[in-house]
């Protein structure tokens, strides 16, 4: 069978589905009687519409990138990591613990001593899951899921009884050093000349997990790990029959993807609010897997998706500012995006590859 | 380009739109959300009693993430909003950062204490609050056994729980207080399946008086004990409606009135240190025709010279937070 081009593969159905959910979430504004337009108009020059905006903007889509990439490593091993969100937790307990107890001389040590804390700890809470499916046949899914319980929970035992600081009532961290503090895209952008929003959040984590998507291309497609945990992926007998160890790969392909999600940490808990708090992972390691769905697994595309989410992100936080439209709508119009771009895909790609195949037999 | 300018055009339009009511106040509420029943639909009240008495508008949101708290402050200072009330504990280290760089834009705190000059900071002494319901409960109580079932986990929650004790001891020394927290999550203020469970846990080990300290999870607290015909104690609002005279009442922390007051100073608004406690009626106890059966005139005097006591200064009500520790269990 012929296929249709790879632009249209890669450009056309992400857009045309944008673009029904755009449509489908315009009239559900028009329905509780806003203007769909300025909701979008707001919208787009919320997000990106200045330095601040894209400062929000690329903030969420660094959190995204970091957890999208998580769930993409064991997607190509054909695992389903849903506990991103756990990950995440320990991965800010990590950098908690290496920005508050070690003395940092300067940020781009911290930096790195923070993500080795936050990657370890992140990995060591996929690890269990990992072997439990490699040894015993623990469903992941099961297992990933209810590991985020129990992070939760750790992670609420420890602010509330042993890191909180005696006189404070919110249940975080004391603030870390000032040497730990990483710059802001505005501390970066300055000395080029650039003029950057003073007040966003995105931080120079942006660049590592640019970083870390490269490192992901890289391990999946040139490396003969990457190559295995591919052909794992396709077929487990298969694997098993050329000399691939299954535990192994299940195992190392865990951990990568544990470190990765723990790492969304050092934009949050260090970029960001530099303490740790409760709410530390804001939801992120559950966006990650529809940034992976919608990014097809590969870091390219999770890089898109997570600017997509981001600005999903920002736009409706405008929204709520400006609107009376409820948080709750908000919520609804994000997940349309997802519905189409991840669930409904084929709706649009069947017709789509039917059209292209009559094109392409008009000129035969 | 010209789409670029259309975009600018429309930016600036938003950014003027915004900015021309001037001084309008802004409420912005916690992750809980507006409608939870209690804590931030307590503060909304306060906000819509000010709008609906003044005839004013005033901007609000619901904040969906951490990162929006020092976004909220920002957008609505530098739209003009003045004063900008937070219901909430959380928004102390957003604000710590934001207040130096509006001091023209005052702010006020609710639940925890922020020492900046533009910012006045409201905390409740809901421990004695508590500790008049713990009276009244251990007074009601014929098995001399009385519930705690509180929300999240969290300092503020085992104050509410310390003062309650120990209002019950004071009643009954012997009295046996049995603690449950619903979770160590926020998804614990919303809970009121598992509010219903502990509550029925909590009569199984023979409570029967029980108190919900836990926002959208004591609806189910409070359910489960008028279906099992034991009494209930409510929590910020008065709660004392939802099952009239299973109810005893209702431990009313007035953050409307937080609110409110804030609202009403408007861009004058006072700050500092802004204590609600039993004598300025930030705190106390529900009395209204739903629960008059309940309670006898012996024990609102009980509690009634209690409160006076408090206020003088004759009884110390310990406060959880400030050690981190309770005397009694």
């Amino acid at each position: 069978m012929q296929k249709m081009p790879a632009w249209a593969d890669i450009v056309l159905i992400p857009l045309i589905s944008l673009f029904l959910a755009a449509a489908i979430s315009g009239l559900v504004i028009l329905g509780i009687g806003e203007d769909p337009v300025a909701a979008v108009k707001m919208m787009v020059s919320g997000a990106v519409g200045s330095t601040y905006g894209w400062g929000y903007t690329l903030y969420y889509a660094t959190n995204f990138m970091f957890t999208g990439l998580a769930v993409a490593v064991a997607f190509h091993a054909r695992m389903f990591n849903i506990g991103g969100e756990g990950q995440a937790m320990l991965g800010g307990l990590g950098v908690a613990l290496v920005a508050l107890y070690i003395p940092w001389p300067h940020w781009t040590v911290a930096l790195i001593g923070c993500s080795v804390g936050a990657a370890l700890l992140g990995a060591a809470w996929a690890y269990v899951p990992a072997v439990l499916q490699a040894k015993r046949g623990s469903h992941i899914v099961i297992t990933t899921i209810m590991f985020n319980f129990i992070a939760a929970a750790l992670l609420n035992y420890l602010l509330v009884n042993i890191l909180r600081p005696p006189s404070s009532m919110d249940p975080a961290t004391a603030s870390f050093p000032a040497s730990t503090h990483l710059p802001t895209l505005h501390d970066l952008l300055t000395p080029l000349g650039i003029s950057f929003s003073k007040a966003a959040p995105a931080n120079v984590s942006l660049v590592v997990a640019l970083l870390a998507a490269v490192f992901v291309w890289l391990l999946i497609w040139r490396t003969k790990l990457g190559y295995e945990i591919r052909a794992f992926g396709q077929s487990e007998s298969a694997a098993k029959y050329a000399g691939i160890n299954p535990i192994k790969i299940t195992v190392v392909s865990m951990l990568i993807s544990g470190g990765l999600a723990g790492m969304m940490a050092i934009n949050t808990t260090m970029g960001e609010s530099e303490r740790l708090i409760l709410n530390m992972t804001e939801g992120a390691g559950f966006i990650g897997i529809a940034v992976a769905l919608m990014g097809r697994s590969h870091p390219f595309g999770v890089v898109l998706a997570s600017i997509l989410f981001g600005f999903l992100y920002q736009g409706g936080a405008e929204l709520a500012l400006w609107t009376s439209i409820p948080r709750e709508l908000i919520v609804v119009i994000q997940a349309l995006v997802i519905l189409f771009t991840g669930a409904l895909d084929n709706m649009v790609r069947a017709p789509l590859e039917k059209m292209f195949i009559k094109l392409n037999r008009n000129k035969g | 380009m010209t789409f670029m300018k259309k975009l600018l055009g429309a930016t600036t339009a938003l950014v003027v739109g915004a900015g021309a009511a001037i001084a309008e106040p802004a409420l912005i509420f916690d992750l809980g959300g507006k409608f939870d029943k209690s804590f931030n639909e307590m503060a909304f009240t306060g906000a819509k009693r000010w709008a609906d008495e003044t005839g004013n508008s005033f901007r609000e949101i619901e904040l969906q993430s951490e990162a929006q708290r020092e976004q909220a402050l920002r957008r609505f200072a530098e739209a003009g909003a003045n004063p900008i009330v937070m219901a909430g504990f959380a928004f102390a280290s957003a604000l710590e950062t934001v207040a130096d760089e509006y001091p023209d834009t005052k702010f006020a705190i609710i639940d925890m204490v922020v020492d900046k000059p533009n910012v006045r900071s409201v905390v409740f002494n809901e421990h004695e609050g508590s500790y008049l319901v713990g009276m009244m409960a251990a007074q009601a109580s014929k098995s001399g056994t009385v519930g705690f079932i509180g929300g999240m986990d969290i300092p503020l929650i085992r104050k509410f729980a310390c003062g309650y004790v120990q209002g019950a001891k004071a009643v009954n020394p012997n009295a046996t207080v049995i603690q449950n927290m619903t979770g160590t999550t926020p998804a614990a203020w919303n809970d009121p399946v598992k509010g219903s469970e502990l509550t029925k846990a909590q009569i199984a080990q023979g409570a029967d008086v029980v108190y919900a300290a836990a926002g959208g999870t004591g609806v189910g607290v409070l359910q489960t004990a008028a279906d099992e015909g034991i009494l209930s104690i409510g929590v910020d609002s008065n709660q004392n409606y939802m099952h009239p005279g299973k109810v005893l009442t209702s431990m009313m922390k007035r953050v409307d009135n937080a609110v409110y007051d804030a609202f009403t100073q408007g861009e004058n608004l006072e700050t500092g240190f802004n204590v609600m406690g039993l004598s300025n009626g930030g705190v106390g106890y529900a009395m209204d025709d739903n629960n008059a059966s309940l309670v006898s005139a012996d024990m609102q005097a009980a509690v009634d010279a209690a409160a006076a006591a408090i206020g003088a200064g004759e009884i110390t009500v310990h406060d959880y937070m400030s050690d981190n520790s309770c005397p009694v269990e």
